[in-house]
C-alpha cells in the first residue's frame, strides 16, 4: 500500500520574469526512490528549495508528514544534501556529524553514521584535510545522520570514484528497504537507472512524465534504428511514426514511436539498406533527445502545450503592461 | 523522543568556538590588538596622569568587545551565507536560535578574555584601583554591551558578500572606534566630534562604562541605555528583513 509522506498540490512559483513551476501536483510515498530529471532551468532546484522551505511559492500547498515546508516538524523529517555547499573546514568529520545529529529527535548513533558513510577512519580529520570525494561522503552523512524519513540528494555522486559510488548506491538501496523516501537529482542517468523506481521528468516547470523507468522508456520510444542507406534525409523524414532523424557518418539513426511500422516503410523506400541494427535506447539517450530545445515543447501534450504558450504570452502581456 | 534543545545549544556553541579559535589568523588579531593598543597608549605613553589608565581600560574594553561581535556576525555570517552553509543549516531542523546564541556566546567568550587581560594589565602595570563593585560592573556592562554590535554585525553579514565583508566591517569598526573616543578620551577631540559621536553605539557604551568610575561626560545613564536598546532593535529589524529577502 502507498503511504504518502509528502504531497504537493497545485504548486506554482514565478520569479519576476520567469515561470519556474506551473501548477505542480505530486505525491511521494514511503519507500520510493524518485529520480527528478530535467534540463537545467527546468525547475528542479526551485522545487527542492521550495520543499526545504528555503523558497516560498506563490500558490499551492505542500504537506510534509502533515506540516508545511520550513516548519520545525517538517524539517525534522528531512535530511538533505545540496550542491555547492562548503562546510566550515576547521571542524572534524566527527564534530560535524555529532552537531547535525543533535538536531533530530531520533538520530543514528554517530559511529553508525560514520560506518554507513564509510568515514570511520576519517572521523578525526578536519574538513580541509579531505579530498573532494571524501567531502561528498560527509555531505551524505549529514543528510542521513538524523534518521529522517525523507532524503533529498542533489547530485550525490559528483566527485566519487567508481567504488565509492557503488557504496553510495548500496547505502541508498538500504535506506529504501528501511522505508525511507529518497528524492534524487542527478546528471548521471546511469545512476537514476540503477537506483530509482520512479522517474519524474520536468520540462519548463511542468511534470511531463511521472512513472516507472520502463514506462518512461516505452513512452519515449525506447528503440532506435541505425542503418546505412543511399536515400536522402528528406525522404526519411517522411516515414510514418518517426520521431527524429540524425546522420552520423554513413549511418542514419532514426527513432520511432512504433519501429515495426517505420521499418516496414523503410524497407519499401530502400530495399538495399544495409548494416541495420535496432537498439533499446538508454535513458541517457532519451533524455538527451528530450533536452534539445525543439523537443522540450514536444514533450508536452497538445493541451499542455497550448496552456503553456497561453501562459507565456500572458506573462509577456503583463510585462509589457508594466513597462 | 524529543530533541534536547540544551544539547543543541551546547554543541552549536562548542562548534562555533572551535571553528573560531582554529583559525588563528582570525582569532589572534581580534584578541591581541586591543591589548597592544592599551599597553601603548594607556601604559607606556601615559601623559594624562592617574586617571588615564583606568579611563583607557574602559574604552579599550569597549573596543575589545566590539571586534569579536562585529566580526563573528558580520564576516562569519557573510562567508557562511556565500558558501551555502547557512542554507543547509536553515533547511536542517536546527532551531535558528541556536545559530545566534552560539555566535553570541563565542563572541562573548572572546570578549571575556580581552576584558580580563585588560583588567590584569591595568591593575598590575597601570596602578588602577577600583572597588569590587566597579570591576564587576565594568565586566558586565562590557559583556552585555556587545549585543548591539552582534545585531549590527548580523545585519551586515546578511547584507554583504563574503569577500567584501572584512573590508567593510573594518571600515565601520575603526573610524567608529576613533570617533567614539575609544582610542583617545573624547574630551580631547574637537567639540564637533563630541556631537557627532552620539550617532555611534560605541560612544554610548563607552560613556556607560566610564560612568562606573565617574569619568563619563556626565549624561544620564538611562539616556545611553535607551539609545543602545533602540539601536539594537533597529539593527535586529533590518537583519530580519535582510533574512527574509532570501526567500
Amino acid at each position: 500500500m502507498n503511504t504518502p509522506i509528502l504531497t504537493i498540490s497545485n504548486l506554482s512559483k514565478r520569479y519576476q520574469d520567469l515561470t519556474a513551476l506551473t501548477n505542480l501536483s505530486l505525491t511521494f510515498n514511503k519507500g520510493e526512490v524518485i529520480a527528478l530529471l530535467g534540463a537545467n532551468g527546468a525547475g528542479k532546484s526551485t522545487l527542492i528549495n521550495t520543499l526545504l522551505g528555503l523558497i516560498k511559492a506563490q500558490s499551492g500547498d505542500i504537506s510534509i508528514a502533515g506540516y508545511p515546508p520550513g516548519h520545525i516538524f517538517s524539517r525534522q523529517q528531512i535530511g538533505c544534501m545540496m550542491q555547492s555547499t562548503q562546510l566550515p573546514t576547521t571542524l572534524t568529520v566527527y564534530e560535524h556529524i555529532q552537531l547535525f545529529s543533535s538536531y533530530y529527535p531520533n538520530p543514528h548513533p554517530v559511529n553508525e553514521t560514520l560506518k554507513l558513510a564509510q568515514l570511520t577512519d576519517l572521523s578525526s580529520r578536519k574538513l580541509d584535510q579531505l579530498s573532494g570525494g571524501q567531502k561528498q561522503r560527509v555531505y551524505f552523512a549529514l543528510a542521513i545522520c538524523g534518521n529522517p524519513q525523507l532524503i533529498f540528494l542533489d547530485e550525490p555522486s559528483v566527485g566519487l570514484d567508481i567504488s565509492a559510488r557503488e557504496v553510495l548506491w548500496q547505502c541508498i538501496e538500504k535506506l529504501r528497504q528501511q522505508g525511507k523516501t529518497i528524492l534524487l537529482t542527478t546528471h548521471y542517468l546511469e545512476e537514476a537507472e540503477a537506483l530509482a523506481n520512479r522517474l519524474i521528468y520536468l520540462t519548463l516547470g511542468k511534470v511531463v512524465f511521472d512513472g516507472s523507468l520502463n514506462d518512461f522508456k516505452s513512452q519515449y520510444n525506447a528503440k532506435s534504428i541505425r542503418f546505412k542507406s543511399q536515400i536522402t534525409i528528406q525522404q526519411i523524414e517522411n516515414l510514418p511514426e518517426l520521431e527524429s532523424v540524425e546522420q552520423r557518418g554513413q549511418h542514419y539513426i532514426v527513432t520511432s514511436k512504433r519501429c515495426e511500422t517505420t521499418l516496414q516503410s523503410l524497407f519499401e523506400l530502400d530495399p538495399l539498406l544495409s548494416d541495420l541494427t535496432v537498439v533499446q535506447r538508454s535513458l541517457e539517450d532519451i533524455v538527451k533527445n528530450l533536452q534539445r530545445p525543439s523537443n522540450s515543447l514536444d514533450a508536452l501534450n497538445i493541451r499542455e502545450k497550448s496552456e503553456y504558450l497561453a501562459a507565456q504570452s500572458k506573462v509577456k502581456e503583463i510585462q509589457e503592461a508594466q513597462s | 523522543m524529543k530533541v534536547n534543545t540544551m544539547t543543541i545549544y551546547w554543541l552549536e556553541t562548542r562548534s562555533e568556538f572551535l571553528k573560531t579559535i582554529r583559525v588563528p589568523a582570525f582569532a589572534i588579531p581580534s584578541l591581541i590588538f586591543p591589548l597592544i593598543f592599551y599597553v601603548f597608549f594607556g601604559l607606556l605613553f601615559n601623559q594624562g596622569g592617574n586617571q588615564y589608565p583606568a579611563y583607557l581600560m574602559a574604552t579599550y574594553g569597549v573596543f575589545g568587545v566590539i571586534g569579536p561581535a562585529l566580526f563573528s556576525f558580520g564576516v562569519g555570517v557573510a562567508i557562511e551565507k556565500d558558501q551555502g552553509w547557512l542554507a543547509l543549516k536553515q533547511a536542517s531542523p536546527m532551531p535558528i536560535s541556536a545559530y545566534f546564541l552560539a555566535r553570541t556566546l563565542t563572541a562573548m567568550a572572546f570578549a571575556l578574555f580581552i576584558i580580563l587581560s585588560l583588567f590584569i594589565l591595568a591593575a598590575v602595570w597601570g596602578g588602577v584601583k577600583l572597588t569590587l563593585a566597579q570591576w564587576t560592573g565594568t565586566l558586565l556592562t562590557l559583556l552585555l554591551g556587545s549585543l548591539p554590535f552582534a545585531a549590527l554585525g548580523l545585519w551586515l553579514g546578511l547584507k554583504l558578500k563574503g569577500q567584501a565583508a572584512p573590508a567593510i566591517v573594518n571600515l565601520i569598526y575603526l573610524p567608529m572606534a576613533f570617533l567614539s573616543g575609544l582610542w583617545l578620551p573624547i574630551n580631547l577631540l574637537p567639540e564637533i566630534i563630541q556631537h557627532i559621536a552620539w550617532i555611534f553605539p560605541a560612544f554610548h557604551l563607552a560613556q556607560l562604562t566610564l560612568a562606573i568610575q565617574q569619568q563619563s561626560l556626565g549624561f544620564d545613564w538611562y539616556l545611553h541605555v535607551g539609545i543602545l536598546l533602540l539601536m539594537t532593535a533597529v539593527f535586529l529589524t533590518l537583519a530580519t528583513r535582510a533574512f527574509k529577502a532570501h526567500y
